[in-house]
């Protein structure tokens, strides 16, 4: 009685212990990346802003422009590399049919559009957010970044990182198709 | 000779304009931000050291020299100039970046273990502490009858003994 007692409560930190490798344990062999942050709004509607067309200054947009279907908003830039390497990609979602809304993060109006012009165009609408504003209240915090967001507007994921074969098949198409 | 001197003296002067030259770029080099009171001042410094930088993971905002650093700072001198207080700015950053920002996270379900935990390590101890004191005092009581006369035979026979 007694002995049975006492490896009780030598298990007891045994027990911890197993319980913190655990947890530990699973994000690394899970192989996630701290890096990578849950955005803050999903469940959120896209915040309201005003932007200019990529190529034309006197078309502008607002936040209904994300009513209607489901939809990617694609955060990109042309100073960042990873964007030129996930742009074939998206020009392959666009061609299945996907609505893609870009949205051209603190950069050069002229490249962006020479950068449009020379790789292809995959996005249905092109938003100028020259300040970052729209990505600031997007918690935008590097390039790329792609929001999934339905047709009631409302953001239910945000991928960090580039979109490619790999990483839509294995994990994005799932929450593209759960969608509405 | 003449010139050796003049050489000698032009020296400590050209390097005191290197000096001049080389602080005034640093100097330029951090961002400057006007204030119209102390307390908006102390409001601000003590918010870029609370803020944490997503991009740069384990820097906060003041330290990193990060694109996305700057553009967070300019938001806090912003908002902190329209007379926000503290936690309106947080309250700001955590809804656009999530809890992430913040280097003192809040009490959530999620985080409620850093508190409890440590308090738990403790009580635990101190279970087993007294546990084991009262396991040892009872076991120092463990005479019997006949032993405990015997012991107090011995502990007279020894206070006799001591005295003669």
């Amino acid at each position: 009685m007694l002995n049975k007692r006492r490896v009780l409560t030598l298990l007891v930190p045994f027990i911890i212990f197993i319980i913190g490798a655990v947890f530990l344990a699973t994000p690394l062999l899970k192989g996630s990346d701290p890096s990578k942050l849950d955005s803050a709004l999903v469940g959120q509607a896209v915040p309201a802003f005003t932007l200019q067309d990529i190529y034309d200054a006197d078309k502008q947009y607002d936040a209904s422009i994300f009513k209607g279907q489901k939809m990617l908003l694609n955060v990109w830039a042309t100073w960042c590399p990873t964007c030129y390497a996930e742009h074939t990609y998206l020009n392959k979602l666009a061609k299945q049919g996907l609505y893609i809304v870009g949205m051209n993060y603190k950069d050069d109006r002229k490249k962006a559009i020479r950068w449009l012009k020379d790789l292809n165009d995959p996005y249905k609408i092109s938003l100028f957010d020259k300040s970052g504003m729209l990505g600031m209240d997007l918690g935008v915090y590097g390039a790329p970044e792609t929001f999934f967001i339905d047709s009631n507007g409302i953001i239910q994921y945000r991928h960090v990182g580039d979109l490619n074969d790999k990483v839509w098949n294995d994990k994005l198409l799932a929450i593209y198709e759960d969608m509405q | 000779m003449i010139q050796l001197n003049k050489i000698n003296t032009l020296i400590p002067l050209l390097l005191a304009a290197c000096m001049i030259l080389f602080s005034h770029a640093s100097q330029a080099a951090i961002d400057t931000f006007e204030f119209e009171n102390a307390q908006q001042e102390k409001t601000f410094h003590e918010l870029t050291k609370l803020l944490r930088c997503p991009k740069c993971q384990n820097q906060n905002i003041a330290d990193s020299n990060a694109e996305l650093a700057k553009d967070l700072r300019n938001k806090t001198y912003e908002l902190v100039k329209q007379g926000q207080s503290k936690d309106q700015v947080v309250d700001y950053m955590v809804a656009r970046f999530g809890n992430f920002v913040r280097y003192d996270p809040p009490v959530t379900p999620a985080t409620i273990f850093l508190w409890l935990g440590p308090l738990l390590f403790v009580v635990f101890g101190l279970l087993v502490l007294i546990r084991q004191i009262k396991k040892q005092l009872a076991k120092e009581d463990n005479l019997d009858d006949q032993e405990q006369q015997k012991l107090q035979q011995l502990l007279k026979q020894h206070a006799k003994d001591t005295k003669s």
